[in-house]
């Protein structure tokens, strides 16, 4: 196995359909009120048309673009820059598919603006890999066949992987809850159980943080 | 037997030469059988993978579809001025575009639409299509366009689409064709005889398959030939639509699905979208993408019809069935497609006296389209839930019951024997190991909680068979390649064919690379679907590898001057029998080293004759009921399943689990709500309000038990098929679980909490 990469943990839990929209309420006040987290105003509203500079740091590396605001991150991620492993399914905010983890939290990257994520770590499927070996999340979902089409599984171990990073040691009702924000259609979630289990049981002996 | 429009398979379907000689059945393997991840599961957990929808040429377009928003409208005239002047707009096609108006929906011969008409039957029909430089930009040019519509009075209600005064959906009426009726005996001597005779009505709702991938191509032209990527269980149908409808030569039209994500049967026919990407990309002169957003994959893209199910069974006092009578009632939508759902009510009892009946109505709602075991569980739904009402007014066990009216024939004209049929085994090995009888006898009422257990039996009538080729290409090396057509819609077709491969030659796993799914490199195979993959390829899978073995023994025995018959291969060496000191390693085989490989070709052979194949499944569930919400939560699922030899054990058990997953959104959580009063359209055409099953709604527990006999008669593989199976029985299981807690059943599904509280207010109003 290659090194693994040291995670930070940081505070929360993996993103459940009831807790995304509760969050989102939460950052609408916010901007309502005129709090934001960052320290950049709230840009001013601009032609969609118009093109608007930003970067993306994406896996650990920068991308420097032209972005019309109103694109989300998903479409950025995989029209502008193909990085496709992140999946398209449902583009508002039900299925998970496009789960991605931006600072270490799991964010559908579907309801995200691609300038939102200015500034931000963003983390794809892709970024779990250490070079062209399998993360052990991943290497989990391998070997508990945690998946059939494949189509939601890298939103799916995203996923993972970010309730991991907050939660290195999840109960099995945490592990439903964390992963209840998926959906996966071929109905692979006994095994999804099964490898999240396996994964942060590793996580915790052996590895990561 | 079953349904004649079961699965639809697009084009023709070629027949393949038998296999000679035939390779007789395993007596002991050392791969098959065994938990092996999939081979090409590197590619689907890294990203790597490349679905349709992750295609992406040079130069390429972005189309989008405008849709009719209404159930029942004729278009009066459409503009599409102002979108072709968009910016990025690079084609707008209507019916009015050359090579855009021709039929669509086929039937034996006969077309029941178009590709754009006029006449829209339901919402979402299809009324023009736009290809621009940028997905945003194909979508604001649909918005565009400006159509006016003559919107018309509709029915979308199965049961209002007969009446006098019902809109007409087709010409002709809204019935689709005579009913279906099989009848076998008497049946009102059949009931004249019975001891007890119960009459239930129950029904389903209209369930979506919902794939997570979209449905969508990728169409490119290079001059004359056409290259589509597309999102399909059978690369090779939709080369036949496409050579048809663009009139090129089969061999000029490659399409390519080596991976997608999901289907369930919403992925074996031809989409318009993919024609309609086609005709924009030529008339471009550049590559299209058109995939569809999620609304039109609720709305279009095909659907398990819901059925109203009235099941009268009578029986003497001893458990002896006497008369099956069963009506059932459906609308597959506004196309041809039928809503029959009745197989299991005539044929999975042994009872000399049965009558079954299926109407199909036409509705301005989308067109059906084959689903997981079409027709299947909506009749176990009714009939094994009717049984269980039969069994508790006999005082029977519901499991004894059923064990002693099993199908051991097909009751068909003078009957027909099965190949193999464990279906006994399903419900008495089941039972032992989800611990039935401890669990009936268990306190059932837990302060507001209330626990049931629930059984329910079936079959699948669809047993796969030929045509099917695979090529197997050995190495020198001890490498090989494995060329085959079909689809690996995500149940292991690739892996299981490794492993075949890998027991026959001794070849690892990971030494096998799998091409598949592209018509241009790979052999015709029938759409995967109807759980018939594994069944119809894997025998050719295992005769290609014995040509490949049979070859390759025949050059070592010129080289070791003894005959094929003397050798045989293990662990990739040749091993005389009589004659230890006659070996040779593969890479020692001078033959095979000079050609650098040795290809080998298997067949499909036909099924026998005289006899008929079906895979059989029993489930058991625990639920615990919520009396004060209504909502019910799944303890425990067992599936014990004859599918026969099960080649690879943890793609086996994953695709029980996730039957039962689609079961459990047939019998608890899915629902396609239209707005039946005012506007027909569907009002929860998106994941948030259409609820397919979360992790948190499955079972706590799932557990996989198969029966794992080898169907030797069927196959030289002993395999049967497994993914319907899977699924047929589950959502009956959870309904006699639930009337087992409640004491009464509740008849319509999905069990949403709303239904649950209403029967236990009528309890109390009764009490």
């Amino acid at each position: 196995m290659a090194k693994k990469k040291q995670h930070t943990p940081k505070p929360g839990s993996g993103v459940t359909r009831r807790g995304f929209l509760g969050s989102v309420g939460a950052g609408a006040a916010a901007v309502a009120t005129g709090v934001t987290s960052r320290s950049e105003a709230v840009p001013e509203i601009t032609d969609p048309e118009e093109m608007v500079q930003t970067a993306l740091k994406i896996n650990g590396r920068l991308h420097r673009l032209l972005v019309e605001p109103r694109w989300t991150l998903l479409f950025v991620l995989r029209e502008r820059l193909g990085i496709t492993g992140t999946k398209a399914a449902c583009e508002r905010g039900e299925c998970g598919s496009c789960t991605v983890l931006i600072d270490d939290r799991p964010r559908y990257a579907c309801l995200t603006l691609a300038l939102e994520a200015e500034g931000s770590e963003i983390t794809t499927i892709e970024g779990l890999l250490e070079g062209e070996e399998l993360g052990e999340v991943q290497q989990a979902f391998v070997e508990h066949d945690a998946f059939q089409c494949g189509y939601c599984t890298p939103g799916q171990i995203v996923a993972a992987e970010g309730l991991l990073r907050t939660n290195p040691a999840p109960t099995e009702n945490e592990i439903l809850h964390g992963m209840s924000g998926n959906l996966c259609r071929c109905g692979a979630y006994q095994h999804i159980v099964n490898a999240v289990t396996h994964a942060g049981e590793n996580r915790k002996d052996g590895g990561g943080s | 037997m079953s349904d004649e429009h079961a699965y639809h398979i697009d084009g023709a379907v070629p027949e393949t030469p038998e296999n000679d000689p035939d390779s007789g059945a395993w007596r002991k393997t050392v791969v098959v059988g065994t938990r092996q991840p999939k081979i090409d599961a590197y590619e689907r957990v890294s990203g790597t993978a490349v679905y349709p929808h992750d295609v992406s040429l040079p130069d390429m377009l972005h189309g989008a579809i405008l849709r009719c928003p209404h159930a029942h409208a004729r278009i009066l005239s459409i503009d599409t001025t102002e979108a072709e002047k968009m910016p990025g707009v690079e084609a707008v096609i209507t019916s009015k575009s050359p090579g855009a108006d021709i039929p669509w929906y086929e039937r034996g011969g006969q077309f029941y639409g178009k590709l754009f008409d006029d006449h829209c039957r339901h919402e979402g029909e299809e009324v023009a299509a736009v290809a621009a430089e940028t997905p945003l930009q194909a979508v604001d040019a649909i918005r565009a366009i400006k159509v006016e519509y003559e919107v018309l009075p509709f029915v979308v209600d199965d049961d209002k689409a007969l009446l006098p005064d019902a809109p007409a959906v087709q010409e002709g009426g809204n019935m689709m064709g005579e009913p279906s009726v099989r009848e076998r005996g008497d049946l009102a001597a059949g009931f004249a005889a019975a001891d007890v005779i119960v009459e239930s009505t129950y029904s389903t709702s209209c369930q979506i398959h919902a794939p997570l991938e979209p449905h969508g191509s990728v169409a490119k032209w290079d001059g004359n030939k056409l290259t589509v990527w597309d999102t399909t269980q059978g690369v090779f149908g939709v080369q036949q639509t496409m050579a048809k409808v663009f009139g090129l030569p089969i061999s000029s039209v490659r399409v390519i699905g080596h991976y997608m994500g999901g289907g369930f049967g919403a992925k074996l026919e031809t989409g318009k979208y993919t024609v309609m990407a086609a005709i924009m990309s030529r008339m471009a002169a550049r590559p299209v993408k058109l995939f569809l957003p999620r609304e039109d994959c609720f709305t279009v893209t095909g659907n398990r019809p819901g059925n109203t199910m009235t099941v009268k069974i009578g029986a003497k006092s001893d458990g002896t069935l006497t008369a099956i009578d069963y009506h059932s009632h459906g609308s597959a939508g506004a196309y041809r497609y039928g809503a029959g759902t009745s197989a299991q009510a005539a044929y999975l009892y042994t009872c000399p006296n049965m009558r079954t009946e299926d109407v199909s109505v036409y509705t301005h709602t989308g067109k059906a389209r084959p689903m997981r075991a079409p027709g299947f569980p909506q009749c176990s739904w009714s009939l094994e839930q009717t049984m269980d009402e039969l069994a508790a007014k006999l005082g029977m066990d519901p499991v004894e019951f059923r064990l002693q009216n099993l199908l051991t024939e097909l009751q068909r004209g003078d009957g027909m024997p099965f190949t193999s049929n464990q279906l006994a085994a399903c419900l008495t090995e089941g039972a032992k190991a989800f611990g039935w009888e401890e669990a009936k006898k268990a306190e059932k009422q837990q302060g507001h909680l209330r626990r049931g257990v629930g059984a329910a039996a079936s079959f699948w009538a669809y047993p796969g068979g030929p045509p099917s080729t695979v090529v197997v290409k050995l190495f020198a090396d001890g490498s090989a390649n494995l060329n085959m057509g079909a689809s690996d819609i995500g149940t292991g077709t690739k892996t299981w064919a490794a492993m075949i491969v890998a027991e026959e030659l001794g070849v690892p796993v990971e030494k096998i690379l799998v091409e598949h799914a592209d018509t241009a490199t790979t052999q015709y195979a029938t759409a995967s679907g109807g759980s018939k993959t594994v069944p119809s390829d894997s025998p050719a899978v295992r005769a290609a590898a014995m040509d490949v073995k049979q070859q390759l023994l025949g050059f070592a025995a010129e080289q070791l001057e003894t005959t094929p018959g003397d050798l045989k291969l293990e662990n990739l060496e040749i091993v005389s029998r009589t004659d230890p000191e006659k070996n040779l390693a593969l890479g020692e085989v001078e033959r095979l080293n000079r050609r650098g490989l040795l290809m080998g070709t298997g067949y499909r052979d036909p099924n026998p004759e005289d006899k008929v194949t079906f895979p059989f499944a029993a489930q058991f569930c625990e639920v615990e009921v919520n009396t004060r919400t209504g909502e019910i939560r799944i303890l425990r699922f067992l599936g014990a399943h004859d599918s026969g030899r099960v080649l690879n054990r943890l793609t086996f058990d994953n695709q029980v689990f996730g039957g039962m997953a689609m079961g459990i959104g047939l019998g608890v959580t899915e629902e396609r709500v239209l707005d039946r009063s005012q506007t027909g359209k569907m009002v929860n055409a998106n994941f948030h309000d259409y609820k397919i099953p979360t992790i948190l709604d499955v079972a706590d527990t799932h557990v996989c038990h198969p029966i794992d006999q080898p169907d030797n008669e069927f196959n030289n593989t002993g395999t049967k098929g497994l993914g319907e199976p899977a699924t047929i029985p589950t959502a009956a299981a959870i309904g006699n679980a639930v009337a087992d807690a409640l004491g009464t059943h509740a008849v319509n599904a999905p069990l949403t909490p709303e239904k649950i509280l209403e029967v236990l207010r009528t309890q109390e109003m009764e009490a």
